[in-house]
């Protein structure tokens, strides 16, 4: 053990020692996947106070002066010269995925290989805070979840969905990290369907002009504002937190009462009907949601976030009018 | 093209059809507000206003309750409850106010217990309450029924959720014998079967004290000869009970026997939710023979099945 930390202590030296003259001991935060509508919010939110560097593959455009980006993949070894030229005091893992066009192939890669890469800097370099933002999406919906379910309960998402599954993945890699490197303090934040200018699947369904609903089926669903899901994150680095927290936006209420405040027709299909007219429309590429996605609008996943209020000391800032209303807000071009 | 076509699709939908359809909605509702008002009376508008006291903006519980669509399910019940089978309540302010396990015989072919029970303590007892009872986890995959059960105050049957409503101090209803109760054939009318080890444990865990509550009147409403358990197996059903009555025309109703329904004082007990099972059985049995005893009890004051 001891040998262990000497040697890691002795390759710390040197790494110093090559980049010496380069290195800003100003600590900084890292964010992945900061070109994104969510990674923006946080960088905006952040840079006046922080250090905020950016890693995404693509270009950041409107970038506030104070923000260093690069412009790289995550999973290519030039990321390490980050580390190595910089004190990065915190991780802002937003860099996932959640295209379910991309191929198998590459979701995996970039989604698990891209966090595992993240994961061995890291420890390599003891970064002290890391906070990933998973789903609750995790849980997956289905008929016998209980009402609310905690941040205890399996992760199944991946049972009928199994383009979640990565995200699973990466859920349970951030969970074991969280146990064999308490010297690390890891946070997961798993919210339930972010609203907003974000371009998910939640937000893109109810910016449609007329929403198809499955007949019958009025399922309870939470959403959180986007502008509520940054406060979580910027609770998450705060020194000492650490943990798995569920995040849930103002109180639950029936899909249609969404509908009925954003003013929207609704066009209620049979399952069966909606089930296979969405596969086809998925599949020759006319609808963006594959078919399995349904099940948000038929069954309950619903998270239970008392951990988040009491330890974390999130609670969502808008209402739930305000939150829904979000989706119709400045859109972005 | 195709999504040329869908969105005018869509479009014809959202401009003519849809106020078409909602307006001849939003007037067949407004008559059967009328018709529920005059049946429940204007007592009945308050009650709904009272439990939805605590209701947030979109006017729904957390679990999915809603009284503004329960009200019409419980017209229907409130039939069944005053007038077709002229329910007598005995009891019902031994309900008390905070969080309760109500326990009951099951009886009758069709859970109209449940729903009766339901009713009184809504249109009975003073405040009124809602209860929640537990569904089958495979309802919600049905469409119509999930929603209907949602809304009117049911929950999907997790140990999850009762402890979650019993912290809110919510009134839980629960059947303990099962199917097995429900589906007794007449030889076993008022005959307890075996009663499950779950409410118990769950009562002991949450501090919750128990009603007991004997149902009289629902054994007659179908008269079932046999249940052939093995046919059932066969139609994925829990119980397949052989009802003569249904085959004659006009009588898939249940019969109108009158239910007398018995709420006894609070039982409360105190030990370890992890305890063996024969040591929970020991507290369950105290629960049995009360409610067999009022039941009993309900038998001999009866002066006929159907007054």
């Amino acid at each position: 053990m001891a040998i262990d930390m000497a040697t890691g202590k002795l390759r710390r030296n040197r790494a110093k020692d090559a980049t010496a003259e380069t290195i800003n001991d100003e600590p900084a935060v890292l964010v992945t996947g900061i070109v994104g509508r969510l990674g923006k919010r946080v960088a905006r939110n952040l840079h006046r106070e922080r250090r905020v560097i950016g890693v995404d593959r693509r270009p950041f455009v409107d970038k506030p002066k104070d923000i260093e980006h690069y412009e790289i993949d995550v999973r290519r070894t030039k990321t390490r010269d980050i580390f190595r030229s910089n004190r990065i005091a915190a991780i802002v893992h937003l860099g996932v995925m959640h295209d379910p066009r991309a191929s198998a192939a590459e979701h995996h890669s970039w989604n698990v290989a891209g966090f595992q890469k993240l994961l061995e800097w890291v420890t390599q370099y003891r970064i002290p805070k890391l906070v990933v933002l998973s789903s609750a999406n995790v849980y997956g919906p289905s008929p016998d979840n209980p009402q609310f379910l905690t941040e205890e309960a399996p992760l199944l998402g991946g049972a009928s969905f199994s383009e979640i599954r990565d995200l699973i993945e990466v859920d349970m890699l951030a969970q074991s990290f969280f146990w064999k490197h308490p010297e690390t303090e890891t946070v997961i934040l798993r919210p339930v369907h972010i609203l907003g200018t974000v371009r998910n699947a939640p937000s893109n369904y109810l910016r449609l002009k007329v929403v198809p609903t499955l007949l019958g089926f009025d399922p309870m669903v939470q959403v959180v504002h986007e502008e509520d899901v940054v406060r979580a994150i910027l609770l998450a680095l705060r020194p000492g937190v650490r943990g798995i927290f569920n995040l849930a936006g103002p109180e639950p209420a029936p899909l249609s009462h969404l509908l009925r405040v954003l003013g929207r027709p609704s066009l209620p299909v049979p399952h069966p009907i909606a089930a296979s007219t969405l596969s086809r429309m998925w599949r020759y590429r006319v609808s963006s949601f594959p078919a399995p996605e349904l099940d948000h609008i038929r069954y309950v996943c619903m998270v239970d976030d008392a951990r988040a209020r009491r330890e974390l000391g999130y609670e969502p800032s808008k209402t739930l009018e305000e939150t829904v209303r979000a989706v119709d807000e400045d859109r972005w071009p | 093209m195709a999504p040329s076509a869908l969105s005018k699709l869509s479009e014809i939908a959202a401009n003519d059809a849809l106020p078409v359809a909602l307006d001849a909605v939003h007037k067949a509702r407004a008559q059967i507000d009328s018709w529920v008002r005059t049946m429940l009376g204007r007592d009945f508008d308050e009650r709904v206003r009272y439990v939805s006291q605590s209701l947030g903006p979109s006017g729904v519980d957390p679990f999915g309750f809603d009284p503004e669509w329960a009200k019409y399910a419980l017209a229907v019940t409130a039939f069944l409850h005053r007038v077709w089978f002229r329910t007598e309540v005995h009891g019902i302010q031994n309900v008390p106010s905070g969080r309760v396990l109500i326990i009951a015989n099951h009886s009758g072919q069709v859970p109209i217990d449940g729903a009766i029970i339901g009713t009184a303590l809504f249109l009975d007892r003073d405040p009124p309450r809602i209860i929640r009872s537990m569904v089958e986890k495979w309802s919600q995959t049905l469409p119509f029924i999930s929603t209907f059960f949602g809304r009117c105050g049911q929950v999907v049957g997790v140990p999850e959720n009762a402890r979650r409503l019993l912290e809110r101090e919510e009134a839980i209803l629960v059947f303990p014998e099962g199917s097995r109760g429900i589906s007794k054939p007449f030889s076993q009318r008022y005959r307890l079967t075996d009663f499950g080890l779950g409410f118990m444990r769950l009562a002991l865990e949450t501090d919750t004290p128990i009603v007991p509550v004997a149902v009289v009147g629902a054994e007659e409403q179908y008269i079932s000869l046999a249940n052939a358990r093995s046919l059932g197996k066969l139609v994925g059903m829990p119980a397949f009970p052989v009802i003569p009555q249904l085959l004659v025309p006009g009588l898939q109703l249940p019969l109108p026997t009158k239910y007398r329904i018995y709420f006894g004082e609070p039982l409360r007990f105190s030990g370890d939710p992890d305890d063996d099972d024969a040591v929970i059985e020991e507290k369950v049995w105290v629960v049995k023979a009360t409610i067999q005893s009022m039941i009993n009890r309900g038998l001999k004051d009866r002066k006929g099945i159907f007054w």
